[in-house]
């Protein structure tokens, strides 16, 4: 049988040239990176401000508003830009609290085990179960003032039992591999094992949490704007859709005023997505798609081995 | 059984919790909302109700901490969940009874169905890899990434708009009176159609993808192998061998989801104005409602956990290994 | 051994479906006689268990099949080349004529069907005229065979130890009376006493019911033992292939030596254990000549530039050193320098 070879155990440094040379991920950075550039400029590359009001009402694309205006002649395209700066830097403050949260629950549980592991556990768990939307919207619409620091912080805090329960399963089980065994048998220090011998090896898993943290922050915060619980004055794609929606964007037939947003969601959710299937298929190597490149004349099949005779030798 | 006790009293701590964390939400929050939401409801607000939202942030100098959190749990076994200002002076209860099943009937019907069609469509990518069919999966996780709303912003401006096959808002025709009389059904289906296909598009993608997944990683387990060596059919390998076995991961992630796709389809329902849990949790914000808000994610998680029970015994069912004694 | 049963010529299989390829198996013919117990010995990697997924065609992807034959003679006197039947008849053919007991006894079976649905839904994909009841008191009978009581049938694979699972696997493999069974390393899971008295329970059913065996495994002392021939393989390749009392008596092939020196023999004298220096090599980056010179203690210029051919007749064995040369002579195999 094919052997697949344990790839839990690779330096992280050539775990990151493995997953960018699967194509899928590969694109994925490529977008980000572009919404990344994007989110940097800002101001820089947006043709006009995003808040300022002109004659041209609720105008289609055009070549002065490249993506149309709203109804009070605001360039729709300058607000698409402003508001991915608040989008991106949302998401990663809210996908880092998370992160962070879901190491120190995660490895802890899986490291200490016993009762400290059953309580994290349960804790985990009632986050996970506990419908997060929801509550975020009451939290935030409870506090005063609803700007994007708060929503990053909120989305954190509920968002870290996912991430933090893939990290214990994994924690657990390095723990019983023999470098971990042999480096307690030293008396190496607690704090050593898990930072030199434990978290080196979790880099991938907390990577793909990290990203599904943001997936589900940027999805959260959008939502939240969408529906007038946040700063509907902070620039992000939601905020875009509220004016959108409020101003019966649909029934005038405005399209260019909530289909610009919804594309750079999806869009930058793929490109976030795409680039968790290269870690999965570095971590699980059964997902690998043989060589990424499909052969003329032969169909990979499970159960019936493909034969291609060569016509030489 | 033990795997269900177990569950089970999972179910009950965090219900448990569920209820104190709404019981401390109010609480922990910085500012006096009463006051300045008593200035807003000038005049409307009875003196039970102001004295109830007292009670609800805990500004109720006279009680002790515990004494309110006790007086609470009372309140909630007899059902009394507080006055709604918007609907006043309906109690939240009955506002709540009232667009529950709407909820209940399009989230639980849309949701089925996505998880059924997108098992299936992943169970048969997954048997099928390395075909065009492996360019199906971009695509899906474009689809998985569109919020709900969105896709139903989309689905007014096309399918109610644009082209008006279907009524862009509302849960039945408002000529109707809610009955049980099948013109009053026909309209409730009919105006039920766009959300819940909105909701089946925009969730079936996830299901697909991880099913997929599971049965890529399943298909290469030696029981499969095992499978084909005997010479059984195409159908009985990929159903009862390697299929049968990728779903259980995909249960228990229902399980895990569903607090997740319960929040998606609430903004839907928004954007449907569907008459349902989402909606009024909407109005309840728009209105700065608390009573209404706390009833509503009360009875959202409870739902949620509920659903989640159920998941569970599916589990139970479909795994021996779960019914493992001992 | 009289006329063969199955016959493998010329089977080369790729891992990969382009040029970076690795060539699991390379121009692989070999021959297994009815009722014959051919053992496959060889250490891990290399493509003893690729040479038997790859005869079936059960190698999972990226494995291709780039060229050879597998003839199978049925009792009928009808053969069949496996690599070019279509699905629907191969898929007749497998466990109907040639079935597989695999390496994993823990996941073998299907951890969510009951055992004894596992014996009988290969019995009525099969013969699928005969009712329900007899398939199930065949299942009985054949758990009865392998020493399991037959009150096991509706139990679930986790509820049977790691020995029970292996056995049912063997009582499965026999459900058809086939007249192949393939064991890929089917012990080696397991403890030494279970793996005893399951080598014991197969020896005693061939000789009861007689169909050949292909028992793959990298313990060659079992082979030595219950083996009516032994064929050695070494990088993709077959190095040696004879009588297995010929092979121990006096191999030919200095990797054989090598691995009869590995293991403790189970009966006879003791023999003094030495193993073989180096590590098996790197399929992706073979030498241009023979494969096992890098390793080889008595590797001279020829064996650098030019690969051996498998040669000798009865006594097959791929090596430039005479015959009755040095190796026969040398005990052991010389310390690594």
């Amino acid at each position: 049988m094919a052997t697949t070879t344990p790839t839990a155990l690779v330096t992280p440094r050539r775990g990151f040239r493995l997953v960018l040379r699967n194509r899928k991920a590969a694109a994925g950075l490529i977008i980000l990176g572009v919404f990344a550039l994007v989110a940097a400029l800002g101001e820089l590359i947006a043709p006009y401000d995003p808040d300022a009001l002109s004659p041209a009402l609720l105008e289609g694309p055009s070549g002065a508003h490249w993506l149309g205006t709203t109804n009070t002649g605001q360039d729709i395209l300058s607000q698409l830009i402003a508001g991915t700066r608040g989008v991106l830097l949302v998401g990663l403050l809210a996908g880092a609290i998370a992160t962070v949260l879901s190491i120190v629950v995660g490895v802890t549980a899986g490291f200490v085990g016993g009762a400290g592991d059953e309580a994290l556990s349960l804790l985990a768990n009632v986050f996970l179960v506990i419908p997060a939307l929801p509550l975020i919207i009451i939290v935030a619409s409870l506090l005063p003032s609803a700007g994007g620091t708060t929503v990053a912080l909120v989305i954190g805090l509920t968002g870290w039992a996912w991430g933090s329960r893939i990290l214990r399963a994994q924690t657990l089980s390095l723990r019983r591999r023999d470098f971990v065994q042999a480096a307690r048998a030293n008396g190496e220090s607690l704090w050593r094992i898990v930072f030199f011998e434990i978290l080196p090896n979790l880099t991938a898993i907390i990577a793909s949490g990290f990203i599904g943290t943001v997936i589900f922050a940027v999805l959260s915060q959008i939502t939240l704007a969408f529906i007038g619980v946040t700063s509907v004055s902070d620039w992000n794609w939601g905020t875009i859709l509220f004016w959108a929606q409020s101003n019966q964007a649909l029934a005038q037939g405005a399209w260019w005023w909530f289909v610009p947003a919804g594309l750079c969601i999806a869009l930058l959710g793929t490109a976030l997505t795409l680039v968790n299937f290269g870690i999965d298929e570095f971590v699980n190597p059964r997902l690998r798609t043989g060589g990424n490149r499909p052969v003329k004349g032969i169909r990979p099949r499970v159960g019936f081995t493909p034969v291609r005779r060569k016509e030489t030798s | 059984m033990t795997f269900l006790l177990r569950r089970l009293a999972f179910y009950l701590v965090t219900a448990w919790a569920a209820i104190t964390l709404n019981f401390f939400i109010p609480r922990m929050l910085p500012g006096n909302p009463v006051q300045s939401l008593i200035t807003r409801y000038q005049g409307q607000l009875s003196t039970d109700a102001t004295k109830a939202l007292y009670a609800l942030f805990g500004l109720d100098e006279d009680t002790s901490l515990w004494q309110q959190y006790l007086d609470y749990w009372g309140r909630l076994f007899s059902g009394d969940l507080g006055l709604s200002f918007t609907y006043f002076p309906t109690p939240v209860a009955e506002v709540i009874e009232q667009s529950l099943p709407w909820t209940l009937i399009l989230v639980g019907l849309s949701t089925m169905v996505s998880f059924t069609l997108g098992t299936l469509a992943g169970a048969y990518l997954g048997w099928r890899r390395g075909r065009w069919t492996d360019a199906l999966l971009p695509i899906g996780s474009f689809f998985s990434a569109i919020p709900y709303f969105w896709l139903g912003l989309i689905a007014i401006a096309v399918l109610a708009v644009a082209w008006p096959l279907f009524p862009s808002s509302g849960g039945w025709d408002g000529a109707f009176v809610p009955s049980w009389d099948a013109d009053f059904i026909w309209s409730a289906v009919y105006h039920g159609a766009l959300p819940a296909i909105t909701i089946v598009i925009s969730s079936i993608a996830g299901w697909m993808l991880g099913m997929r997944n599971m049965t890529v990683t399943v298909a290469a387990e030696d029981y499969v192998t095992v499978a084909h060596a005997k010479g059984l059919k195409e159908r009985t390998v990929m159903f009862a061998y390697a299929a049968r076995n990728a779903v259980l991961p995909n249960v228990s992630g229902f399980a895990l989801s569903l607090g997740f796709i319960v929040g998606g389809t609430l903004v839907t329902e928004i954007v449907f104005s569907y008459p349902g849990i989402g909606y009024i949790l909407y109005q309840g914000v728009s209105a700065k409602d608390y009573p209404l808000m706390q009833g509503v994610f009360l009875i959202i998680t409870l739902s949620v956990l509920a659903a989640n029970m159920l998941a569970d015994l599916a589990y139970a069912l479909l795994d021996p290994r779960t019914r493992q004694e001992g | 051994m009289n006329q063969p049963v199955l016959e493998i010529s010329g089977l080369s299989v790729d891992y990969g479906y382009h040029d970076d390829a690795v060539h699991a198996l390379r121009d692989v013919s070999l021959s297994l006689g009815r009722g014959e117990v051919l053992g496959l010995a060889g250490e891990s990697g290399c493509g003893k268990s690729t040479l038997a997924y790859a005869a079936t065609r059960l190698l999972p992807p990226p494995g291709l099949i780039t060229g050879g034959e597998v003839l199978f003679h049925s009792r009928t006197g009808e053969t069949l080349d496996l690599l070019r039947l279509p699905d629907d008849e191969l898929r007749a053919a497998r466990w109907d004529e040639i079935a597989i007991v695999f390496q994993g006894a823990m996941n073998s079976l299907n951890p969510v069907r009951r055992v004894g649905r596992q014996l009988t839904d290969v019995m009525a994909a099969h013969r699928p005229g005969v009712p329900m009841s007899v398939h199930k008191g065949r299942a009985r009978e054949l758990l009865g065979l392998v020493g399991i009581p037959a009150d096991r049938m509706p139990a679930y694979p986790h509820q049977l130890s790691g020995g029970q699972r292996q056995r049912v696997m063997i009582a499965m493999a026999l459900a058809l009376d086939p007249q192949v069974v393939i064991m890929d390393e089917p012990t080696t899971a397991l403890d030494v006493v279970t793996q005893r008295q399951i080598v014991e329970r197969l020896i005693a059913l061939r000789a009861e019911l007689g169909f050949s065996v292909v028992f793959i495994t990298h313990d060659v002392s079992l082979l030595i033992e219950m083996a009516d021939r032994i064929a050695v393989m070494y990088a993709g390749r077959i190095v040696e292939d004879a009588p297995a009392a010929e092979i121990y008596a006096e191999p030919r092939h200095p990797y054989t030596r090598g691995l009869l020196g590995s293991f403790p023999p189970l009966r006879g004298p003791r023999r003094a254990l030495s193993g073989i220096p180096g590590a098996p090599p790197d399929l992706a980056s073979l030498p241009p000549g023979c494969a096992f010179a890098p390793r080889c203690p008595h590797a001279f210029a020829r064996c650098e530039g030019e690969r051996p051919e498998l040669s000798g007749g009865r006594r097959l064995s791929a090596c430039f050193l005479p015959a009755d040369g040095p190796v026969a002579a040398v005990q052991g195999v010389a310390p690594v320098e």
